[in-house]
């Protein structure tokens, strides 16, 4: 919200800097995104009369003038422009001076124009920044000519109006009535401890009856709260004067005719956005505030047109639309050259309405934007008191006494909101005790009536203060105005002591992450969305179950449009763009929910699963990958079981399925080459994805011991040939299965020769044999032996193989 | 005779142990010295053919006979036992000149891998205010529109709903703009005395430089007899205090959050400059942190908590942002990036 200084000035004796109000606002909560000072960049510029005009000796185009700048001197200033005269008054910046220019700073100095001294230079208007909506003749071609009248030697920014600043103040939600100058002013009163006369400066003008009569009908009351209109007559459309044209321009706005711009300055002055038609083109002097029918067209005023659906409400004459509600008006209706009748509209729209028209149909305006923060329904009526108040001070028509409103409204203002409350209920939020006059002062200053019962009191809220409805908003008003510095911190010191901490599937979740950053993996967070292309990747089938996912119905693109039913293709995308980065070789991991939706559309909310994603690339392959999940296994009491499995997007000959028991918890396997080589990803890699609630319900809860057994367990190497299609899972648990005592087989070489015969490889285990813990004895050779032979046995017996 | 008196001249001890002892001086290694050993006090050694050699000598020579070579070997054993030291010492002193090694080359270690910042700073956070006795709550993502908005007086109609924009699966679903969601879920369970953090990921749909579709907040909620708003800043003084530098201070000033009244916004001394103003605080010697207030009437109403027995407050943080603040890391967008240049930096 742009709030010039001086315009504030019109309203509050502000008597401290800018730069103190900036502060002073900070404080009270309005945050000042930035202070602009006008005359920034112009420094230095002096009003001179030139006495003087001469030819340049040598150069045609140019004149030397003689300059009288009052208590800076006489100087002499050579210039190229044309419109200079003897008498005339104009802007000097003189030696060391800076001005604008195209768009950056200029400095000036004391040099010589073609063997000619120049003590400096004219300005132009686009030198100081300024247009004619500040100083008349701004943008002649040439220098600005000054009044006749001006001051010598003064400086030139308070003369053109740029010794000013715009507060550039962020507002809060809660705080519509502050998106204009006199909300804005209201506060700065306050915080300033200001006497000030409530939110709208007296408006008197005068009206004389209407022989005109208008009919207001709103159809949807619910949308269109509040409507007032207004007949003004002998309307003569011009130009505004220049103050006023200024005061739009300084808050980005343009100047159009009188009467217009009328309406904008209401928006800014008093935050009602207001619309004025020309009356000759309101059908049958009737409005109808209506929803539109299905496919009805309008052209709004900057001649755009729009299909409209009846979420659009639409400002009707007695025949067609002459205007989008909240959002803009009519091109048929408009204010013209011509007008000479014009029927003011000052009404209150539903927020979400005026949101949804201006978001469906992609039109903005400071009018929509102005609906969709809220405007309290006292304000139609401010904001007509205003405009017809400036209709009769600048003298641009003549307003009638009647004002036209549809049935259900009325315009006598609404009771005020009584909160009643006791300084101790203050005290009590804030924990600091604030003496009571004090409250009622700041409250005061703020415009609340306030009725002081002793320990008690009640307070009348101001109409355009319709956020604050209880005690603790009081509280707030209080302590913004009475200062936060006053707080004094304290610990708790009512509070009942309670015990903190994570729970133990909290700490066990952090646990897990340790034991893989332990691993070599570092952790991953990727975002919960991603691209349907993504499940096409992977070459998911339409049936797939991860095809069902919950997705986003106002996603930011496609890419980010659906809900996770699976991490790998988020993980995939980190492999790749690490390796695209230069990133050879790498190790990550990500623990985050998956959704899974019950029934789609959503009619309840989905499951969030945790998935843990793995992924390796660069160094190291399948078993690396897989090592990791027995370091899972062994820190939580797991006992993994691979088998060969196929998925769509894992390489056929290296997919294996994670089993816990007969449960399928996973996959594990290489990326499918085919998808690498689309991918353009040069390194293999490869990914897993567990459930993890699947793991941790089997996962060990805590520490089971086990006495150490006295004496050493025995370690013997065997060898086997089997057939190629023999796994090493089949071998090592027929050796647990043939002998109790072997407490583990694990695989240390594997050897084909064309010796060992067709088909056929040669398995070397190491097989671990532990003694009985309660044994008395250690384990003795015959009775290892004896294992050794049952177990060559069992190999040949199961799986037809043979000693080596 | 001859030989009689030659095997009687034999045992010359000044002989053989000159020529044991030179022959042993000359001997370069273990095997060697080894060698001359057994020459002369092998089984088929000199000694050995002396005593061999007592058959011929007469009866009544041999026991000095049998001395002097006892004399002799002793000697020896003596002087190769001299030797061998010498020489054992020699051979460890080559073995280590042998076995030294570049000590700068690289060492070899398992490779670490490590957490991400986010978790990080999330349980760093935990464990500042689990010490103050917060439990941890955490709520679903994808969430219901009155959890999310409702709840947390935040009607359909409220301005408040603007100021995120919302991602939405339905009507009635939505991803969670704020981790508040979790106080309502969390005192529908649980009444008060309540101390807990909800941290989580968010969503708003925003995508620019310094925004990101998905992050993360951790929520703290404090719901409990005679709660006052200097008890919400002693509560972030110490926060301040542990998380970013002892000397750190809060600054709390007016904001709005429909969910708490009076709302504030915190903001934390500059801990780079402290308080000085530098770039990072953009020269006002504070850095915002986080929002907080007392929470709103309303809400403990909507929970079933009596507003007029208990009061509360909440605060909400950006994880990202206070990682990016503790760790000075610049772009939003590395988090999710999941660069292992990036990731490699945070590792015990």
């Amino acid at each position: 919200m742009k709030i010039p200084f001086s315009w504030l000035k019109e309203y509050v004796k502000i008597d401290i800097s800018a730069e103190a109000l900036e502060e002073k606002l900070f404080s009270c909560g309005f945050e000042v995104e930035e202070l602009i000072y006008l005359g920034k960049d112009v420094e230095g510029v002096y009003t001179g009369k030139i006495t003087k005009c001469e030819k340049h000796p040598d150069a045609d185009r140019l004149t030397v003038c003689t300059v009288d700048c009052g208590e800076k001197g006489e100087k002499q200033i050579v210039t190229a422009a044309t419109n200079v005269f003897e008498g005339a008054v104009v802007p000097v910046a003189l030696d060391g001076a800076t001005v604008k220019h195209e768009g950056g700073v200029q400095k000036i100095k004391t040099g010589k124009l073609r063997g000619v001294t120049s003590e400096g230079m004219f300005c132009s208007g686009e030198e100081l920044g300024i247009g004619d909506d500040f100083y008349e003749g701004a943008e002649v071609n040439g220098i600005l000519i000054l009044e006749k009248d001006t001051p010598l030697g003064a400086d030139i920014r308070p003369i053109v109006g740029i010794d000013d600043y715009i507060f550039d103040i962020a507002v809060t939600a809660n705080r519509p009535d502050c998106q204009s100058v006199l909300g804005i002013a209201c506060e700065v009163a306050a915080v300033l401890k200001i006497p000030h006369g409530g939110f709208l400066p007296p408006c008197p003008y005068k009206a004389v009856p209407s022989d005109v009569g208008f009919t207001v009908e709103v159809k949807e009351p619910a949308l269109c709260p509040r409507y007032i209109g207004s007949y003004v007559k002998n309307v003569g459309i011009g130009k505004s004067p220049q103050w006023l044209r200024r005061r739009l321009s300084l808050c980005g706005m343009r100047s159009v005719n009188n009467i217009v711009d009328i309406t904008n300055y209401v928006l800014l002055e008093v935050g009602q956005p207001m619309h004025a038609f020309d009356r000759r083109f309101l059908h049958g002097d009737k409005i109808v505030v209506r929803s539109a029918e299905a496919g009805e067209k309008i052209t709004t005023l900057d001649e755009k047109e729009f299909t409209l659906t009846p979420e659009n409400l639409l400002i009707c004459d007695a025949e067609r639309p002459v205007a989008l509600a909240g959002v803009m008006g009519g091109r048929n209706s408009e204010i013209r050259a011509d007008t000479t009748e014009v029927f003011f509209e000052a009404a209150s729209f539903a927020r979400d309405s005026v949101r949804k028209t201006s978001r469906a149909l992609g039109q903005r305006s400071d009018s929509s934007a102005r609906f969709e923060k809220g405007v309290y329904p006292v304000f139609p009526q401010y904001g007509m008191l205003r405009a017809l108040w400036l209709v009769d001070t600048l003298g641009c028509g003549t307003p009638t006494e009647k004002w036209y409103i549809p049935n259900f409204c009325d315009l006598e203002a609404p009771p005020r909101k009584k909160i009643k409350t006791s300084y101790a209920a203050i005290d009590g939020l804030l924990g600091i005790h604030v003496p009571k006059e004090e409250v009622n002062a700041i409250l005061g200053r703020l415009g609340f009536l306030i009725e002081d019962r002793g320990e008690e009191f009640s307070a009348d809220v101001p109409h355009w203060r319709e956020d604050v409805d209880g005690f603790p908003d009081l509280a707030e008003e209080v302590i913004r105005m009475y200062g936060y510095e006053h707080i004094t911190p304290t610990f708790l010191e009512n509070a009942t002591v309670t015990h903190g901490g994570l729970t133990p599937v909290q700490k066990e979740e952090l646990r897990f992450k340790e034991v893989l950053a332990g691993e070599g993996y570092f952790e991953a967070y990727g975002y919960s969305f991603y691209s349907p292309k993504d499940l096409d990747l992977l070459r998911f089938p339409a049936e797939a179950p991860e095809r069902r996912a919950v997705t986003v119905k106002n996603p930011l693109g496609e890419d980010l449009s659906v809900m996770r039913t699976i991490l790998a293709p988020t993980m995939i995308w980190n492999v790749v763009r690490n390796v695209r980065r230069g990133n050879e070789t790498g190790r990550l991991f990500e623990l985050a929910n998956v959704y899974l939706a019950e029934e789609l559309p959503l009619k309840a909310l989905p499951e969030e699963r945790k998935h843990l994603s793995l992924a390796l690339w660069g160094e190291g392959d399948f078993f690396d990958l897989k090592g990791a999940l027995e370091a899972i296994g062994e820190a939580f009491g797991l006992k993994f079981a691979f088998c060969r499995c196929e998925k769509p997007f894992l390489h056929p000959g290296a997919a294996a399925e994670v089993l816990l028991g007969e449960k399928a918890v996973g996959w594990l396997g290489e990326l499918h080459p085919a998808i690498a080589a689309e991918l353009a990803l040069e390194r293999k890699a490869f990914f897993a994805e567990l459930d993890y609630p699947l793991l941790m319900r089997k996962a060990c809860k805590g520490i089971v011991f086990r006495p150490v057994p006295k004496f050493p367990a025995v370690e013997r190497d065997l060898a086997v040939v089997v057939d190629e299609k023999v796994t090493c899972a089949e071998v090592e648990a027929c050796i647990l299965r043939a002998c109790k005592a072997a407490q583990k087989a694990e695989l240390f070489d594997v050897y084909r020769d064309a010796k060992l015969g067709e088909e056929k490889k040669s398995m070397a285990l190491r097989i671990t044999f532990a003694p009985d813990p309660a044994a008395e004895k250690p384990l003795s050779p015959e009775t290892i032996d004896g294992f050794f032979r049952k177990i060559v046995g069992s190999l040949e017996h199961t799986l037809g193989a043979h000693l080596r | 005779m001859k030989d009689e008196n030659s095997v009687q001249e034999a045992p010359v001890q000044g002989d053989i142990v000159s020529e044991a002892q030179q022959e042993a001086e000359q001997a370069s290694s273990s095997r060697a010295l080894y060698e001359v050993k057994m020459k002369f006090l092998g089984r088929t050694g000199k000694i050995t053919a002396l005593l061999k050699g007592m058959r011929d000598i007469a009866a009544e020579k041999r026991p000095s006979f049998g001395k002097k070579v006892n004399d002799l070997r002793e000697k020896l054993e003596a002087l190769f036992a001299a030797h061998e030291a010498r020489m054992k010492e020699k051979e460890l002193e080559s073995k280590l000149a042998r076995e030294q090694i570049d000590v700068t080359m690289p060492g070899r270690r398992a490779k670490k891998g490590g957490l991400h910042p986010i978790t990080r700073t999330r349980q760093e956070l935990i464990d500042i205010f689990a010490g103050m006795g917060f439990e941890v709550f955490e709520g679903p993502e994808i969430e219901s529109e009155y959890y999310n908005f409702t709840a947390l007086n935040t009607p359909a109609d409220h301005p408040a709903r603007d100021m995120q924009d919302t991602f939405y699966i339905t009507d009635e679903f939505l991803l969670r703009t704020q981790t508040s969601a979790g106080q309502i879920r969390l005192m529908e369970q649980k009444k008060p005395p309540i101390k807990m953090l909800s941290p989580g990921r968010v969503f708003r749909s925003d995508d620019d430089a310094t925004h990101s579709p998905m992050f993360h907040q951790m929520e703290g909620l404090v719901v409990d007899r005679g709660i006052t708003l200097c008890d919400l800043q002693g509560m972030l003084d110490e926060f301040a205090r542990t998380m970013f530098a002892a000397t750190s201070k809060t600054r709390l000033r007016p904001s709005y959050f429909p969910f708490t009244e009076p709302s504030v916004e915190v903001d934390v001394s500059c801990a780079a400059c402290g308080g000085k103003g530098c770039p990072l605080c953009k020269g006002t010697g504070w850095i915002e942190v986080l929002g907080a207030g007392m929470v709103n009437r309303r809400v403990l109403e909507n929970c079933g908590v009596d507003p007029d027995e208990y009061t509360g407050f909440a605060f909400g943080m950006g994880i990202e942002r206070i990682a990016m603040l503790k760790y000075g890391i610049g772009h939003i967008r590395s988090f999710t990036e999941n660069d292992v240049r990036f990731l490699e930096q945070f590792k015990d």
